[in-house]
């Protein structure tokens, strides 16, 4: 039992592997399922009003999701585990305001050392959590809803009245969501390779599978010799680390920062990852599906204001959309439980 | 497996008596920080502001209390009590009398907390995700039916719970009806078998189950419950703030689990009490309350209330946290599996 | 033995609850101690008075328009206090609600406030509050947004006609008098947008090929906004203007012209703070915009306070406020003040302003 846990992707056929291989199709079902729903709604829309998908709606659609699929992608790691991350609103604007506010005292410091300093600050943001979740063995809620307040205070303590204002920042900075390729922004490429990097982490690679266990089964995943703790040290301190980069691409995107970047940004996340295929009690889903999931949630904003349907609706319907998601998936889930218990039933032991 | 559940349940009451000793300690502690920094502290005056200012929230944490024991969570409280405000505010500005106001209102809390609780118990789905869903929803909802309108033209008969106190006390209407409350569901909870069935559905809601309990029955009323206090909270934040305006009470949702989590209810379930909550709620309200008076910089207010949660999950744990410490550096298991 | 335990747990908050409703209860007599009006019917035309404890409370602490307005280093509010020898004190919450501000208000009314500078979050839900406040002999001062009836003075930043009016001015210049314009707002329920667009609707009608084609509400939330001003661009592709009257709004529409196809093609105009508009301005995706000097509005409304308060002034109309070196205003209709004119921001005097920042 223990092998089949530890193994690479695509081992022999021990007797686990038939249940894994169908676990395997629902994954991409519900993988397929979200991209198919988002093609659907897409097509739909630009139906109705053409101008949804010209070139410059892309972009925008585009630039607007990057922030959403990065954070979606963290969280999902999270997730899987069966935690939860409450604090990334809170990172990305403490990350975006302490970072792009170098610009102004130092004028001539490289993009890079910037990106750095927001990765860094988003680093220590999730290793604090990830220290507090593992070593303390403390529901992850209650410590990321705690973090939650503790660095949005400590945000607004730095920043105080002050904002970053846009004309302090290099045109080399400003210009990174516009720059594009054919009309693709580049940064919406760099994410999706980012985000393909994530979902194969997750999906191939030993640590990353170890996650869907403990999310599975933390008992078992630690019986089994998995060293939960540290995964889930790495999965937090990985989410922190994305917060931080994410806040300063929210800098450049947005270029007035001040106290209130990114506040509710977490549960629009999380809301994201839920639609996107991730069960919220861990074990299942996937960082592809969850940045889908960002993106539909982006495009509905999108579509709504393109089809000049009144604000007023926006809320409603996200609210209900989600709803929808969670029942299908509970659905599919079901469906998927007694097909194994059927699969199981054959094979013995 | 009766008999674990017992022992479950008097360790978690055991656990709890020293968690409440905490916190009134705690209180006696804010209390007295509070007065020596201001002498305007213990005035009746400030108690009543104080009041004033958190008797919905306090209102909340209540059946918020009864969910989480019972093994969920409500994340549309806040969102409840803003689309009943909203339906006040509709419904006042079209004419109808108060009082089938008031029927619609609760009406239509009850109809929001069944739609939570049959999606949690029928269908099965996890509560932390379907009520991220319905805050969504019900805010939805308040926006669609106020807009950009505020309603404020409250007969001031009702909007004076704002500002006078209950005739011959200082204490303010929102208070009066949490203490009440707060009495209704203290018996609930600690003297009923319902209220034992609530803790065993937290704490092993199989066993709850074999033991006859009928876990989706308490837990819809549970919710059903949530959302009708909510409602009434909604109206009592109309009136107080004589304004119906679509986002009234954003944000709350967050505040209103804190309080309940510094009360020492355990967000995995089946541990807690009532008289913890009520506690925090005085700790919470009088905290912020002091730390007003002594021209503390508000901007940080948040770091206080997030170090007092990471102190309510750290305490109890922290025998147990030095206990494992060794073994979790080494990443071994507790018990040594054979190498693969 | 569980249920003695439990019995048990009571004790302890009864006996609090008690000593709280014991205290509660005891009527003792009334308000706070020091509600420190030493004022004994002095006569109108004396020195003001020293000393006065004077609060000022924002929509919000934190929020970057205020400390402009407030503070000492930009000459605000609080730098007026100082100068007439008051003890000036900021304070308010860090959402911009009114379930957030009023506690602040009551704190302040509680430790002896002699005034209150407010800027409402909302018009009516603080009246009772503020109602209560005047009863006690406090004196309220509203700026930036009012409380209309529940306060002595209002301290108005511009008329709401004036800026109405200016902006669909300042837009129709820019696109040559045609065309189909659009509104970026702030909350849908937001007193003053909705002010001033009132006034925009009706200064619109003495442009007949300009159309107002649709308001949409960016929610003073950058994101909200950036793509409110997108689907306003998409939907509406004959767009040539957009006025936004508020200054989150008014720079992620800049943001969204500048990088976009539609820079130089879509006019932009509103409210907004130079140094944080400087860009924009400078590389032309905005040609003006306005605002009225916060640091001034803070000032004016602590020497009308001052002022109430000492009795110099009752807040009737035709009164003469001497304020320091902003010189003299005259009271106007409704216990209001008016600051002056909008001020319009172009490239050629963006630079004038750069000490508006930190």
């Amino acid at each position: 039992m223990t092998s089949t846990v530890t193994e690479r992707a695509g081992s022999a056929a021990t007797p686990g592997s038939g249940s894994r291989r169908l676990t395997e199709r629902v994954f991409r079902i519900r993988e397929s399922g979200i991209i198919a729903v988002f093609l659907v709604f897409v097509g739909v829309t630009t139906a109705i009003h053409p101008e949804f998908l010209n070139q410059q709606n892309l972009q925008f659609l585009l630039v607007n999701t990057v922030v959403y699929a990065l954070l979606a992608l963290g969280e999902t790691m999270v997730v899987i585990s069966r935690n939860v991350d409450l604090s990334i609103g809170s990172v990305l604007g403490l990350s975006a305001y302490v970072s792009a506010g170098l610009f102004k005292p130092h004028p001539g410091i490289p993009i890079p050392v910037v990106f750095l300093v927001g990765l860094g600050i988003g680093l220590a943001c999730g290793m604090a959590n990830g220290l507090m979740v593992a070593l303390g063995r403390v529901p992850s809620l209650v410590v990321t809803l705690a973090t939650l307040y503790i660095i949005r205070g400590i945000d607004i303590l730095i920043v105080g009245g002050n904002e970053v204002t846009a004309q302090t920042l290099p045109n080399s900075f400003a210009n990174i969501p516009r720059a594009n390729v054919l009309g693709v922004p580049y940064l919406a490429i760099a994410v999706a390779v980012v985000i393909g990097a994530g979902a194969y982490y997750l999906r191939s690679f030993r640590s990353g599978r170890e996650l869907y266990a403990i999310g599975s089964n933390p008992e078992a995943a630690r019986l089994a010799g998995i060293p939960t703790g540290r995964r889930i040290f790495t999965a937090f301190t990985v989410s922190g680390a994305i917060a931080g980069v994410a806040g300063v691409l929210w800098a450049a995107q947005y270029q007035t920062v001040d106290s209130t970047a990114g506040t509710g940004y977490e549960l629009t996340v999380i809301s994201a990852v839920v639609v996107g295929g991730v069960a919220i009690f861990g074990g299942s889903g996937s960082a592809v599906g969850a940045a889908v999931g960002a993106l539909l949630l982006s495009s509905i904003t999108s579509a709504l204001n393109v089809l000049g349907i009144s604000q007023l609706w926006l809320e409603a319907i996200s609210g209900f959309l989600l709803l929808l998601a969670i029942t299908l998936d509970r659905i599919i889930s079901l469906r998927l439980q007694a097909a194994l218990r059927r699969r199981s039933a054959g094979v013995g032991t | 497996m009766e008999r674990d559940l017992t022992a479950r349940l008097s360790a978690a009451a055991r656990a709890s008596l020293r968690w409440e000793a905490g916190l009134g300690l705690l209180v006696i502690a804010i209390i007295i920080f509070g007065a020596v920094t201001s002498p305007q502290f213990l005035t009746s005056v400030n108690f009543f502001n104080t009041g004033v200012s958190s008797g919905e929230i306090a209102i909340m944490a209540l059946p918020m209390t009864l969910i989480i024991i019972s093994g969920e969570i409500d994340l549309s409280v806040a969102s409840i009590l803003g689309m009943s405000s909203a339906l006040l505010g509709y419904l006042w500005a079209r004419h109808w009398p108060m009082l089938a106001i008031f029927v619609m209102v609760a009406l239509l809390g009850i109809v929001a907390g069944l739609i939570n609780g049959l999606l949690v118990t029928r269908v099965g789905l996890p509560s932390l995700a379907v009520t991220i869903g319905t805050l969504a929803l019900y805010r939805g909802v308040a926006l669609i039916l106020l807009g950009p309108n505020t309603i404020s033209n409250f007969p001031a008969g009702y909007t004076n719970i704002g500002i006078n106190p209950l005739p011959g006390t200082q204490i303010p209407y929102n208070v009066a009806i949490f203490v009440v409350l707060a009495v209704i569901f203290g018996i609930v909870l600690h003297f009923t078998a319902t209220g034992r069935s609530i803790y065993a559905m937290g704490a092993s809601p199989e066993a709850a189950l074999f033991a006859g309990i009928r876990v989706k029955r308490v837990k819809t009323m549970l919710y059903v419950i949530s959302g009708l206090v909510c409602a009434l909270a909604g109206v009592l934040w109309t009136f107080r703030l004589a304004t119906a305006v679509q986002n009234n009470g954003l944000g709350l949702e967050l505040d209103v689990v804190a309080i309940v989590l510094l009360g020492g209810v355990s967000i995995f379930g089946g541990k807690g009490t009532l008289a913890g909550v009520v506690l925090a709620v005085i700790a919470f309200a009088a905290l912020q309350n002091a730390l007003l008076l002594t021209n503390f910089n508000q901007e940080a207010t948040g770091i206080v209330i997030g170090a007092l949660l990471l102190v309510s999950v750290f305490a109890p744990n922290a025998a147990a946290l030095l206990h494992g410490l060794p073994r979790w550096a080494r990443g071994r298991p507790r018990r040594a599996a054979p190498s693969p | 033995m569980r249920r003695t335990v439990r019995r048990a747990l009571w004790a302890p908050v009864v006996l609090l609850s008690a000593s709280a409703l014991v205290a509660a209860c005891s009527s003792s007599g009334g308000s706070s101690s020091a509600s420190g009006s030493s004022s004994s019917g002095s006569s109108s035309s004396g020195a003001l008075k020293k000393g006065l404890k004077v609060y000022v409370i924002p929509k919000n602490l934190g929020n970057p328009y205020f400390t402009l307005a407030d503070s000492v280093k930009t000459g605000g509010a609080l730098a007026a206090l100082g100068t007439l020898g008051e003890t000036g004190t900021e304070t308010s919450g860090t959402a911009a609600t009114p379930a957030s501000q009023i506690p602040a208000i009551q704190a302040a009314i509680t430790k002896g406030a002699n005034a209150l500078i407010v800027s409402a979050t909302d018009p009516s839900a603080l009246c009772p509050t503020l109602k209560s406040a005047m009863a006690k002999g406090i004196t309220v001062v509203t700026y930036d947004s009012d409380a209309p009836s529940c306060r002595d003075i209002f301290i108005n930043q511009a008329s709401s006609q004036a800026i109405g009016e200016s902006e669909v001015d300042l837009l129709a210049k820019e696109i040559h008098d045609s065309g189909e314009i659009g509104i970026v707002s702030a909350a849908a329920s937001a007193t003053n947008q909705n002010t001033w667009i009132g006034y925009m609707k009706q200064e619109l009608k003495k442009y007949p090929k300009m159309k107002l084609v649709s308001t949409v509400y960016g929610n003073d939330d950058p994101t909200t906004a950036t793509q409110v001003t997108q689907g306003l661009l998409q939907h509406y592709p004959n767009l040539k203007g957009i006025i936004s009257p508020t200054t989150v709004g008014i720079l992620a529409a800049a943001q969204v012209l500048d990088t976009s196809k539609y820079k130089g093609k879509v006019a932009l105009t509103g409210l907004g703070t130079p140094v944080a508009m400087k860009k924009y301005v400078e590389d032309g995706t905005v040609q003006s915009f306005e605002l009225w000097n916060p640091a001034n509005l803070g000032y004016l409304a602590a020497y009308a306070a001052v002022n109430f308060a000492s009795k110099k002034i009752t807040g009737a109309s035709g009164q003469t406020l001497s304020a320091g070196k902003l010189g003299s205003f005259t009271i106007g209709a409704d216990h209001t003040i008016l600051l002056g004119p909008p001020l319009v921001f172009t490239k050629s005097n963006i630079n004038n302003y750069n000490s508006w920042g930190f």
